[in-house]
């Protein structure tokens, strides 16, 4: 039986995702856009909240994705760790950068959403607070990798910052809960009985999420393969130098 | 490690050291927020815990990035990691001496400005005590940010961006002690869990410190 690692393998990853990358890259197209238009345009407006409710089908899934994004930075950063996979490092490099972007547009949606129905763009709730340390903490995880050139050390120290760092995110999102009560609504989504969305909402919410989901797949492929032929370039061109 | 311990204590004493900057920062501090915010007494009371936190945590943060930067340059650093200490310890010894020099002066200071920000009455005892209990978290996180960036030229700014949201939980346990403290309210539970963040930093954050100085001195 053929072993996750082989994948670990530079050659092999890029024979595998040279395939995966188009077939996820359409797939999510396909499932953000009809997704979109199903839950922008056929869903019936919310009784109170009117159409300015239908912003979910961008907030819920990129803030789904900005916090998954870090998950799976995490878990590449132990296998680069505890394995030395140069494509696990790789990918958690990419996927620094994507995750920002899905915070940075949860919080946009967010405020856009939050200015009609709160009647302000920003208030210091605990959800919302700890959206904004998040986007610090990527950021801080980006500027270390571009700051450091040697690509071995970057990705150690990177990787010691992503575990420590989740620990103190955890604690962030948990002081901000203490340290102020919340205006956030809560989670309207469950898998508990009852739930309170109805399923004209939900199919399209749940076709975006995992849209997003496909989207965040495609991308992340998308940067390791950029990631390992801008390795490869950096490895020829030393060899040719040393040549010459 | 002690012996290590005083030597770093002499080297900050001393002059050229930045002992006193830390200390000066807090005081400029405590005087520019007045000068900005207006000099409106109830103003000040109600903000001032908030003020004398984040200017103890941008003071700490200022002595840092020579935490480690020093010995680094001069080779010192290369000798700590082979001698008979683990480099756990050194960074413990490391962070303790920073913590004499400014964690602790601060708490000690931190009353005085307290006065000058009109702090309500019963808010100084719990201000001193959160303080003390608190920034040797600073002290210990900030190391950890220190031994990432040690190899760095400049790294000094990116330093405050990776340390900064790390402070977060401290800053805001340690602020709303003293803010509940200041409206008479009980401060055991955000002074228990200021005390648990100061015990899990300086319990795990070593060896994450020893662990990125390794990777910068290979």
């Amino acid at each position: 039986m053929a072993s996750l690692w082989e994948y670990a393998n530079p050659v092999k990853f890029m024979k595998v995702s040279g395939w995966l990358l188009p077939v996820t890259a359409v797939l999510a197209a396909v499932m953000v856009t009809v997704g979109l238009v199903w839950g922008f345009f056929l869903t019936p407006d919310d009784f109170r909240q009117g159409s300015t409710v239908k912003i979910i089908f961008l907030h819920v899934p990129s803030a789904l994705m900005a916090i998954n994004a870090w998950a799976m930075m995490l878990v590449a950063s132990l296998i680069w760790l505890i394995r030395r996979h140069h494509v696990s490092a790789l990918a958690a490099k990419a996927a620094g950068p994507i995750g920002a972007t899905m915070t940075l547009i949860a919080l946009i949606t967010g405020a856009i959403w939050g200015q009609p129905m709160w009647g302000t763009w920003w208030v210091w709730d605990p959800r919302l607070t700890s959206f904004l340390i998040l986007f610090l903490f990527y950021i801080g995880y980006i500027a270390l990798w571009s700051a450091i050139e040697d690509p071995d050390t970057a990705a150690d120290l990177t990787a010691v910052l992503c575990l420590v760092g989740s620990v103190f995110a955890v604690l962030s999102r948990y002081a901000a809960i203490f340290w102020n009560q919340g205006l956030h609504q809560g989670a309207s989504l469950s898998m508990a009985p009852g739930t309170r969305m109805d399923w004209s909402y939900k199919g399209p919410l749940y076709l975006c999420m995992t849209g997003f989901g496909v989207l965040f797949l495609a991308l992340v492929l998308a940067g390791t393969r950029t990631e390992i032929r801008a390795r490869r370039m950096t490895a020829l061109l030393t060899r040719e130098r040393a040549k010459g | 490690m002690i012996a290590l311990l005083l030597r770093d204590l002499k080297l900050a004493l001393r002059a050229g050291g930045g002992f006193g900057l830390g200390l000066g920062f807090f005081l400029i501090l405590a005087v520019l927020v007045p000068l900005g915010v207006g000099p409106d007494q109830t103003t000040l009371g109600l903000i001032a815990p908030g003020i004398l936190w984040v200017g103890a945590l941008l003071a700490c943060l200022l002595s840092l990035d020579r935490l480690f930067a020093l010995d680094f340059e001069d080779g010192s650093l290369d000798l700590l990691a082979t001698s008979p200490i683990p480099l756990e310890g050194v960074v413990t010894a490391k962070a303790l001496a920073h913590w004499l020099t400014t964690g602790l002066p601060l708490a000690l200071a931190a009353p005085v400005l307290g006065i000058l920000l009109n702090l309500p009455g019963p808010a100084y005892g719990p201000l001193m005590l959160s303080l003390l209990v608190g920034t040797p978290a600073l002290s210990m996180i900030g190391a950890f940010g220190a031994a990432l960036t040690v190899g760095l030229k400049r790294g000094g700014l990116l330093l405050s961006l990776l340390v900064l949201p790390l402070y977060v939980p401290t800053l805001v346990f340690g602020a709303q002690t003293v803010t509940r403290a200041a409206q008479g309210l009980d401060i055991t539970t955000p002074l228990l869990l200021l005390g648990g963040i100061t015990a899990g930093s300086v319990a795990l954050l070593p060896f994450a410190a020893a662990f990125a100085l390794r990777i910068n001195l290979r």
